[in-house]
């Protein structure tokens, strides 16, 4: 790509307009934090502290300073990379998701693993049989997942492959009897099982993750068989798949080598925000499993309004959206060479 | 910059029709004609019944408890089961479809004003005040709707009330950019100029002129994300923050359901197949109503 003037001028305003977005999603966060019903003093002294103990708290939160100044400090705590402490685990809240984050991200690498796995190959079959038993099929499947509450998609994949039938561990990570064993140094469990060579770990571990990540995997399969399709029948309507096969092209050639080939860019931005997607996903297939991820964490916190978790957590999802956003725009412009 | 959109943008090839009134109509005609479409309206149908004759079909006060005839199994006494406090769990669901249906109402009512208002502003004053607006908009669709709404809830606290505002807040957005659209080109036609040489005022102009030929299409965009709001609306339900027990609400009840549900299958079970249900439903009607707005594409994307 040449670096022009006109070039210039668009990346400066892309850059523009993502700082304002992210200055809007910090005055939302903001805007949440101040509405919650909690006294952020009286979080921090209790409820017996004297008076003079909480003004001078009171005080040292700047609350006694008008609201731009407030925000004028969020701000800036924020850009430095404070999110402040937690007032339920009395950690930094930084630690605490950088803790949690790791849960998170093995269920929805998995549930998107199964998601994309699947999803793909079903989308390309439906196109190519489209409108026949198995198209319907697909779309009645696709409906379902995209339909179903999820968190009850999780209890019943509970009661029935683990109360009923016994194939899979039940909620958390591991089973308690192997809590603690293996010494975290990534986070990821499978990973820190492996490296330990604890085999009995990993295998448990795996047992309770299949169960939770195939569920969560459901509604990413949903979505993108959907878009496979409708990718898929974009490029089979179109005349270079007709002379590919009247050039002699086998079939499966024409299919994966050309039509396949096209939709490529536009699958890889669609998984990619379909991993974020997952996050919402996430924050109710971790409480019914009760997996000790970011979502679950994120929950918790709103229960009991804790409110710079909250407000750090909302503000890192809006994050990860934005720049997924972004990924995908640039994605585009990258392999897409008539976006350029 | 846009979030995750299972819907992609409707056609406005809707001007040309006279009223709203006589455009539904066609399209329900169309609906009524397509199996997969009919069903999902028979479900709707069934959930208005239910909450309007909640009373005569409830085989019991959704609220009485029965320490008794607790969890037990679905019988013909209890066709599905009772709950840990002996209440009947039939009853709770036949009840639950009023608060579902006023939570999708309510919601639609919110949503549906302020997304025009958004939207038909945005698009007819142009410049400024357009990408402010817009830009508003897009931080809202950064966020997959139900983490915004949980966020919401937690600044406004838990209950009903406040899970539909928090729905409200977070469902207007699409609603808006359609809006916008629609006035972009609405803008330019001949009768908009007539009006504004006749000296109309851009209240007016808004309010006459372009808020009428914007309803048909906002209706069905609203038809399409009633399954996102029954599912979000379940789920703040589900982890405590939406309606609070001893509310019948579909999701709260799972909530509870979940400490029985490895011996008591049926507390689970039920409420969620009614949430499924009616998500289908709405779903079903929004693949149709896309194959009524474009018969170009008809039973070939999505």
């Amino acid at each position: 790509m040449r670096l022009t003037s006109a070039g210039l001028l668009a990346f400066a305003r892309q850059a523009g307009t993502i700082l304002v977005t992210l200055l809007g999603l910090l005055v939302l966060t903001f805007a949440i934090g101040r509405l919650m019903p909690v006294d952020p003093v009286r979080a921090i002294v209790g409820e017996e502290a004297d008076p003079a103990t909480y003004q001078q708290v009171y005080e040292e939160l700047g609350m006694d300073r008008p609201v731009y100044v407030q925000f004028a400090r969020y701000l800036g705590d924020t850009l430095r990379g404070d999110f402040g402490t937690s007032l339920r685990t009395g950690q930094p809240v930084a630690e605490d998701i950088a803790a949690v984050m790791p849960a998170t991200i093995e269920l929805a690498t998995f549930a998107i693993l199964l998601g994309a796995g699947l999803g793909i190959p079903l989308g390309v079959w439906a196109a190519v049989r489209k409108n026949q038993p198995t198209d319907h099929v697909v779309r009645v499947v696709t409906l379902l997942g995209h339909s179903m509450p999820i968190f009850w998609t999780g209890m019943i994949g509970l009661i029935v492959f683990y109360a009923w039938l016994g194939w899979v561990g039940g909620g958390g990570r591991v089973s308690d009897f192997y809590d603690g064993m293996v010494d975290p140094v990534t986070g990821f469990l499978l990973i820190d099982s492996a490296i330990a060579g604890d085999w009995d770990v990993f295998w448990d571990a795996l047992n309770h993750l299949i169960l939770p990540a195939s569920i969560l995997g459901l509604a990413s399969l949903a979505y993108i068989t959907r878009m496979t399709r409708s990718f898929m029948l974009d490029q089979l309507n179109q005349e270079y798949i007709t002379t590919a096969r009247v050039k002699g092209l086998s079939f499966g050639r024409t299919i994966w080598g050309h039509a396949f080939a096209n939709i490529r860019v536009q699958l890889v931005t669609i998984v990619a925000l379909a991993y974020g997607g997952l996050l919402e996903g996430a924050v109710l297939i971790e409480t019914v499993f009760s997996w000790p991820g970011f979502g679950q964490y994120m929950t918790n916190n709103m229960l009991t309004g804790d409110m710079n978790a909250v407000m750090t957590c909302v503000l890192l999802v809006g994050v990860i959206f934005i720049a997924l956003n972004l990924l995908s725009d640039l994605l585009y412009k990258v392999f897409d060479p008539r976006t350029r | 910059m846009t979030a995750v959109a299972m819907h992609p943008p409707l056609p406005s090839r809707l001007a040309g029709l006279r009223s709203a009134a006589d455009y539904l109509g066609t399209i329900v005609r169309h609906l009524a004609g397509n199996a997969s479409s009919l069903f999902g309206l028979v479900v709707i149908s069934v959930l208005i019944v239910l909450a309007v004759f909640a009373p005569l079909i409830a085989t019991q006060d959704p609220y009485l408890q029965n320490l008794q005839d607790v969890l037990q199994p679905p019988s013909w006494a209890h066709f599905f089961g009772t709950d840990e406090v002996g209440r009947d769990v039939f009853s709770r669901i036949v009840y639950g479809s009023r608060i579902t249906l006023t939570i999708i109402a309510l919601v639609a009512v919110i949503v549906g004003p302020i997304g025009l208002a958004v939207g038909t502003l945005a698009g007819y004053f142009g410049g400024w005040f357009d990408t402010v607006l817009m830009r508003i908009t897009d931080i809202f669709l950064s966020f997959p709707s139900l983490i915004l709404s949980l966020a919401f809830v937690a600044a406004l606290g838990a209950g009903l009330e406040n899970a539909i505002v928090a729905i409200a807040l977070t469902s207007w957005p699409p609603i808006a950019r359609l809006a916008r659209a629609e006035t972009l080109t609405l803008r330019g036609t001949d009768y908009v100029a007539a009006a504004k040489l006749q000296g109309a005022s851009s209240a007016r102009i808004i309010w006459k002129q372009i808020v009428p030929m914007c309803m048909p299409s906002v209706l069905v965009r609203l038809t399409l994300s009633m399954a996102t709001v029954i599912l979000t609306a379940a789920g703040l339900g589900f982890l405590g923050l939406g309606a609070q027990p001893p509310l019948p609400e579909w999701g709260a009840m799972i909530a509870i359901g979940r400490r029985y549900m490895l011996e008591s299958w049926w507390l689970v079970a039920f409420p969620g197949g009614a949430i499924l249900a009616v998500s289908l439903a709405f779903n079903l009607i929004g693949d149709g109503l896309r194959d009524a707005l474009d018969p170009k594409q008809r039973r070939g994307r999505h």
